[in-house]
């Protein structure tokens, strides 16, 4: 047990040592989420009506969920990458504890998540972004994030070990995240969707999310919506974690 | 300590239809090089893949230092080194922290873990590059990070799988002498090639696979000499020449095919007595030779008579290098 942790944090710290070195990453991590932020605040900002609410406030929570979301292509990338490039052969004919490799990768697009997600509290102050809600619903807010980071990551984690290469990985991701984060109440309000659009918006995993998030951060937070997030993160994480450990058992 | 570092006993692996391994055997004397050679698809790397625990075999045993492969993989792993075909290394670190990574993940003690990668890269010519990224290394230089990588943890027994393929001639004959001062240090060595000259070159022991079975075992010496007698290589200045010389020396054993060049090969049973009564028949013709050589026979001759199909086609060794490689 102690050293299946000593192994994951091994594989955390080559993991975000390589992120580090990665200028996709980087940019991806860092300058990206910032231009969505710019983008939605004051190019479609003006356009977007949220009754009774900023439309800064509105937005941020999504943008959180959204790019922790979109940080689940980090995870299906580096671990196609450690499949085509012969790592993982290497790292099983180790004595190491076998769930590190997939240990490793969540643990540190968790880190690399929390970071972007601190990021982008910040520029959200400096846009204009208050939280409304106590400190503590904000840091509940935060860990909801956090969650469904984790949940989320293994719905990648999977991907990437079933993807041949770096490419098929976000190829095979990307129509996931079209679907649950650019159908999703993210960035614009549930009430201007059709209906069709807004029975799934109730359900599904990104908009239950940032509902919850935005509540806890507006003030105005449901224990039912902050369960039912908890409720996604626990849910992904317990069908695909141990889908993905299967399928990295597995792989050849 | 046993003496044999690796067993293998009726080994089986199967992939759907397809039998990649049908019953083989064989063992490894500890601190010996043993040579699984044999064309793409022959179950070399299968064979590896069950002994450095990645698969788990149908049927048959694999023992490493006595110890099961298939029951008891994590003790395996912790005596074992394996480089594969391609350089598992991280493109992403420097050399140092890729040695450093596995130090760790083999739990070396703390100090341990810099101390043997400065050790490392400097014994494979690293040194220099150690800082740098190894997306920035060539080829070569990520075989040897590679073969570092698997020697940080000092394994007892080592796996190499087809350690040369794709190098170019010069990094391949480093790689060589890298691997002959490994063996020469107690490590036992299982290698795998397609290459006959890599076999000959390092290996103590040789089996030759194919279709997942052991054609033929022995030492290069000993599977050469299932081949019996040598070839006589004689040049000459014309065609017309070695045709003449081609239709006497039919007396001295058997004439190879015309080939269109001024050259004779003749197959006798024994080098010496034959050599003297070939050069005999030919000064009484007054033909002169522009050179001589005999040739023992190859490892590639040898695949060639048990299978009916060359080793490697594509990469048959120039006759020039084998000639001058086997002529005495």
């Amino acid at each position: 047990m102690r050293e299946a942790l000593s192994d994951a944090i091994t594989m955390t710290w080559r993991n975000l040592k390589g992120m580090s070195r990665n200028p996709q990453v980087v940019l991806f991590s860092t300058f990206q989420p910032v231009i969505f932020v710019l983008t939605f605040r004051y190019v479609f900002g003006g356009s977007i009506r949220v009754p009774g609410i900023d439309y800064v406030n509105f937005l941020m929570p999504g943008v959180f969920v959204q790019s922790v979301a979109f940080g689940g292509m980090n995870t299906a990338a580096g671990l196609a990458v450690d499949m085509s490039t012969g790592m993982i052969e290497r790292f099983r004919s180790l004595p190491m504890a076998r769930s590190a490799v997939l240990a490793g990768r969540v643990l540190a697009d968790l880190t690399r998540n929390l970071g972007v997600v601190l990021l982008m509290v910040g520029v959200g102050f400096l846009v204009g972004f208050r939280i409304e809600g106590s400190p503590i619903e904000f840091l509940l807010a935060l860990g909801i994030i956090v969650a469904f980071a984790f949940g989320i990551s293994f719905v990648f984690a999977l991907i990437g070990l079933v993807a041949s290469n770096a490419e098929a990985a976000q190829a095979l991701g990307f129509p996931i995240l079209a679907l649950m984060v650019f159908a999703s109440t993210a960035f614009v309000p549930l009430e201007g969707m059709p209906g069709w659009l807004q029975a799934y918006n109730k359900v599904q995993p990104v908009s239950v999310t940032v509902a919850a998030v935005r509540g806890l951060t507006l003030g105005s937070a449901t224990t039912g919506q902050v369960l039912f997030a908890l409720a996604w993160a626990v849910g992904l994480a317990a069908v695909f974690g141990p889908l993905a450990v299967r399928v990295y058992r597995r792989a050849k | 300590m046993g003496d044999v570092a690796i067993r293998v006993e009726g080994l089986v692996k199967r992939f759907g239809d397809l039998t990649a391994l049908a019953g083989v055997d064989f063992e490894v004397p500890t601190g010996t090089v043993f040579g699984l050679l044999g064309p793409n698809g022959a179950g070399k790397t299968t064979a590896v893949r069950v002994l450095t625990t990645a698969l788990r075999p149908d049927g048959g045993r694999a023992e490493v230092e006595g110890i099961d492969v298939a029951t008891h993989p994590k003790e395996v792993r912790a005596r074992i080194g394996l480089a594969g075909q391609f350089a598992a290394v991280d493109e992403s670190l420097t050399g140092r922290e890729n040695l450093i990574l596995v130090g760790r993940l083999t739990h070396q003690p703390k100090k341990q873990q810099s101390v043997r990668a400065g050790e490392l890269l400097e014994r494979f010519g690293l040194e220099d590059a150690g800082d740098r990224l190894v997306r920035t290394y060539s080829g070569g230089m990520r075989r040897r990070l590679d073969l570092a990588a698997a020697l940080v943890h000092r394994p007892r027994v080592l796996f190499l799988d087809e350690p040369t393929t794709g190098l170019d001639p010069r990094s391949r004959v480093d790689l060589w002498q890298m691997i002959g001062e490994l063996v020469s240090e107690g490590t036992t060595l299982l290698l795998t090639t397609q290459y006959l000259e890599e076999a000959d070159q390092l290996a103590d022991y040789i089996c030759l696979v194919d279709h997942g079975r052991v054609v033929a075992e022995g030492t290069a010496t000993e599977l050469k000499a299932q081949l019996s007698g040598v070839t006589l290589h004689f040049e000459f200045a014309t065609r017309t020449a070695a045709r003449r010389a081609r239709a006497k020396l039919a007396a001295v054993g058997t004439v190879g095919p015309e080939d269109g060049e001024a050259s004779v090969e003749v197959g006798v049973a024994d080098s010496g007595p034959a050599l003297l009564e070939a050069v005999r028949i030919l000064d009484e013709a007054s033909l002169k030779p522009v050179s001589v050589a005999a040739r023992e026979p190859s490892l590639d001759d040898v695949f060639l008579s048990l299978t009916g199909q060359p080793l490697d086609s594509d990469e048959a060794p120039d006759s020039a290098d084998a000639i001058r490689g086997a002529a005495r």
